[in-house]
């Protein structure tokens, strides 16, 4: 009896201590950072690059993420043929900012992909994204062909049971990732979760086997180191590519988050709508894979 | 004259075109311009001559020069811009280089052959059907070669390269690419092809060029009223044979020192090797050669019945008709005409269980229709090789039997980008018509089907919505449907694009898909609205 009661204790403790770490704990000490100054961070009013420098700042700056010698992999969203004012793409200045600060904390390399939806050169070209990244020294790397993904498999997960994932994120130390918020016909909204699904290469079974679940069970496999939410343009209807440049709205807001459904609460809600009411944001919330209740992080608001 | 340098000319320009050209078709990094692309095809003949009839204009000058230059100095074009014809010298010097022995040597013409075999691909033309000068046209099948052979030992070689450096962490040389497989009937007809003609090269040089080849045909009938001419002198000429046995086209009979001006391909192999100098380029002002007259080579040996006057004839009557033909085209521009359906139904097995209703394959925005498109397409590939998104793919028998190996819009491989216009701008023969960003936008091409028993969101009641994701003017849009959203369509503002049944995940029939218009339509302008934002500035939501 007593050793049980030891034991489910210990478990216990374990659990907690487990989630404990989760939120900022181990991954910070195993990189061997001191924890955050704060949960997250909501910069509006700016230049996309400007937003960052500010939010980073407050953050405790880029080394707080990025080690000196380690290789970074940068996950924008590079979906569509589009350029930066139909929203559809996240903005390029802020991805070169974002370069330029990993270089600077003495990132050895800085590689930046997306599997595209349009095809890929037109997305990395028209988007202003490789101009931009290489502009800032980072490399551009191919996520077209099948051939650049490695299986992997999840567990814990619900419906992902084993997907094929770039090969980057298997070889990278940082991982860094940089949606842009939008409309979404499948997801309802993209964000920071939904972005990851630029990572794999099958697409089609995910939408064919729950989309919000498969979404949510990404973070079983990973979750990014940070994530940062562009909305400075935001896509408001006709998601995720836009019909039109009337389906764009200037909100000039960024967001930064260690925690992905933090980043996407708080996203949702510069959208205008309810957290619990995207289905993946709710599902990866009761998983345990972060925060949706805002009012229970500590947030610093910065106005430009 | 320095007749050796003249030889030279003509072996640098058929390098110079053989590696434009293979450039053009295996260009899977899209490393060139449409203005590139047109550029690189504006001298070859068949391209050229359905464009000058089809879309008149600028494009015709790449014929007109093409034809000024046979009339001038005979079968250049065989010689030095015909792809097929430089690949096939490429495969006889590899020969002279293996079989040292094997050297050419005269053979008769095989004239009634000849000529019936042109007739027998012009005929045809009068019922609309431009098939067998698809199967036959030296560039058009030259590119379905490259196209479909060497662009993926390209691909493979360029794969292994790119997989060594993304070891070493360096990805901005090289991409690794995948391939979509061709159907097996295409390659096999494409492979039977290159052995066949590589077989012949081979053996006899243009053997292809001088019997099967309605442009070596066409090409060498002018050829035999061209003003310069390789010109035997005969008082010099010491009936060494030299000339005979470097001769491609076997059309050397040094016995009568005679030369078959319709079989020459103006190579210079001879002027270069007479050591006697008893050839020359030059201009002859007597009565042309006679052909099968002058051929009867052993005395003694059967003539041809009919003769002269018989190959004249009959290339009268087969050009006339062809011609006629030809000009046929512009009138079926207008004509409105619906193909004769065809139900494309892949065996059922997985989850999606209703055959997608497809009564008529996608011809390429720009080609106004399936009917205009099948009269006028070759099947070079050029666009095959130039589309981005790899959704035009050679044809089985999406358009029927008459249509194989012109590209359809293969809406399982790929998804037609709604701001590009490429494959228009690359079809050297006017079957895709050069079309605007801004009328493409609103060309639709077909129309989009929903079958909602095949959907993920009726038959495993998740959310999916990867087609609307993809549509380009939301004609796919989700609607709610219980707690989950369903796709909804509106075919008046689809383009016809593919998008949605490409994305859409269902197995092996898609529950949303993309039926052709045998006659392309108008598509609306979508409907927008300005979207507002409910967020004041420097306000925070939480």
């Amino acid at each position: 009896m007593e050793r049980r009661k030891f034991i489910t204790t210990g478990i216990g403790a374990g659990i907690a201590t487990g989630a404990a770490i989760t939120f900022g704990g181990i991954d910070n000490l195993m990189a061997g950072n001191a924890a955050l100054p704060y949960d997250l961070i909501a910069v509006r009013g700016g230049e996309p690059d400007v937003m960052f420098d500010k939010g980073i700042e407050a953050m405790g700056g880029m080394s707080k993420f990025v080690k000196p010698g380690q290789k970074v992999v940068i996950k924008p969203n590079i979906g569509w043929d589009r350029v930066p004012e139909r929203g559809a793409n996240t903005h390029p200045l802020l991805v070169k900012r974002i370069v330029e600060h990993c270089l600077k904390a003495g990132a050895k390399e800085v590689f930046v992909f997306d599997h595209t939806c349009h095809e890929w050169t037109k997305c990395y070209k028209n988007s202003g994204i490789e101009a931009a990244v290489t502009a800032a020294g980072g490399k551009m790397v191919p996520g077209d062909s099948e051939r650049y993904y490695q299986k992997v498999e999840l567990s814990g997960s619900s419906k992902l049971k084993e997907m094929k994932i770039h090969e980057l994120l298997l070889t990278s130390d940082v991982f860094i990732n940089v949606p842009i918020l939008k409309n979404h016909s499948s997801s309802k909204l993209s964000i920071s979760m939904k972005n990851m699904m630029g990572c794999v290469w099958d697409r089609g079974f995910w939408h064919k086997n729950d989309l919000h679940q498969c979404i949510a069970d990404f973070l079983h496999y990973k979750k990014p180191d940070l994530n940062i939410v562009d909305a400075y343009y935001v896509m408001k209807q006709n998601g995720p590519m836009g019909v039109s440049l009337d389906d764009v709205i200037t909100m000039k807001s960024l967001i930064l988050s260690k925690d992905i459904v933090a980043a996407d609460a708080a996203a949702t809600k510069f959208f205008g709508k309810e957290p619990a009411d995207i289905n993946h944001i709710q599902l990866a919330y009761a998983a345990g894979m972060g925060e949706m209740d805002l009012s229970k992080l500590n947030i610093n608001r910065i106005n430009l | 004259m320095n007749f050796l340098l003249l030889k030279r000319l003509r072996v640098g320009l058929s390098i110079f075109f053989l590696v434009l050209l293979v450039s053009v078709f295996i260009d899977f990094r899209k490393s060139f311009s449409e203005e590139f692309y047109q550029w690189a095809v504006s001298l070859q003949f068949v391209p050229g001559l359905l464009k000058a009839i089809t879309l008149p204009g600028m494009a015709a000058l790449g014929l007109v020069f093409v034809l000024l230059l046979t009339v001038l100095y005979g079968r250049v074009y065989c010689a030095a811009l015909c792809p097929l014809g430089i690949l096939q010298d490429v495969v006889s010097w590899i020969s002279g280089k293996t079989m040292k022995k094997r050297r050419y040597k005269f053979h008769k013409a095989w004239t009634i052959g000849r000529y019936s075999l042109l007739a027998i691909v012009l005929i045809p033309l009068l019922f609309g059907s431009i098939t067998l000068v698809t199967l036959l046209d030296p560039y058009s099948l030259f590119g379905r070669i490259a196209t479909i052979l060497f662009k993926p030992v390209v691909v493979v070689v360029n794969n292994i390269f790119a997989a060594g450096f993304a070891q070493a962490d360096i990805y901005n040389w090289l991409y690794r690419y995948d391939l979509i497989p061709v159907h097996p009937v295409v390659l096999g007809v494409t492979s039977i092809f290159l052995g066949g003609i590589g077989w012949m090269a081979f053996n006899q040089g243009r053997l292809y060029c001088n019997t099967v080849c309605p442009v070596g045909t066409l090409l060498g009938f002018i050829s035999k009223y061209a003003i310069f001419k390789i010109v035997i002198n005969k008082s010099q000429c010491t009936h060494c044979g030299k000339c005979a046995r470097v001769c491609k086209a076997e059309c050397i009979e040094t016995k009568s020192q005679k030369i078959d001006y319709s079989r020459c391909v103006a190579c210079c192999n001879c002027l270069a090797v007479c050591s006697e100098k008893a050839m020359s380029y030059n201009v002859i002002r007597k009565k042309p050669f006679v052909m099968p007259e002058g051929l009867g080579p052993i005395p003694g040996a059967k003539k041809a019945g009919g003769g002269a006057d018989l190959s004249k004839r009959s290339f009268l009557v087969t050009s006339v008709a062809g011609i006629g033909i030809l000009y046929g085209f512009k009138a079926a521009d207008s004509i409105p005409g619906v193909k004769k359906s065809r139900l494309i139904v892949p065996k059922p097995k997985g989850q999606s269980t209703i055959a997608e209703k497809k009564t008529s394959a996608v011809s390429p925005p720009g080609s106004r229709g399936v009917e205009r498109f099948n009269k006028i397409c070759t099947g070079c590939s050029l666009c095959v090789s130039a589309c981005p998104t790899k959704v035009l793919q050679p044809s089985f028998l999406q358009y029927g039997l008459i249509g194989m190996m012109q590209p359809h819009m293969d809406y399982h491989r790929g998804l037609c980008e709604f701001d590009c216009t490429l494959c228009s701008e690359v079809c050297p023969t006017g079957a895709i018509a050069s079309i605007t960003m801004e009328a493409k936008h609103l060309l639709q091409v077909g129309q989009v089907h929903f079958e909602k028993n095949n959907c993920i969101v009726e038959t495993e009641k998740t959310d999916c919505g990867a087609c609307s994701e993809h549509c380009p003017t939301k004609a796919v849009h989700m609607v709610p449907y219980g707690k989950l959203f369903i796709p909804e369509i509106d075919q008046k503002i689809c383009v016809g694009c593919g998008a949605c049944e490409y994305a859409c995940p269902t197995t092996p029939y898609k529950a949303i898909y993309v039926n052709g218009n045998p006659l392309h339509l108008a598509a609306e302008k979508p409907k927008t609205e300005k979207a507002k934002n409910a967020l004041k500035e420097g306000e925070f939501p939480f």
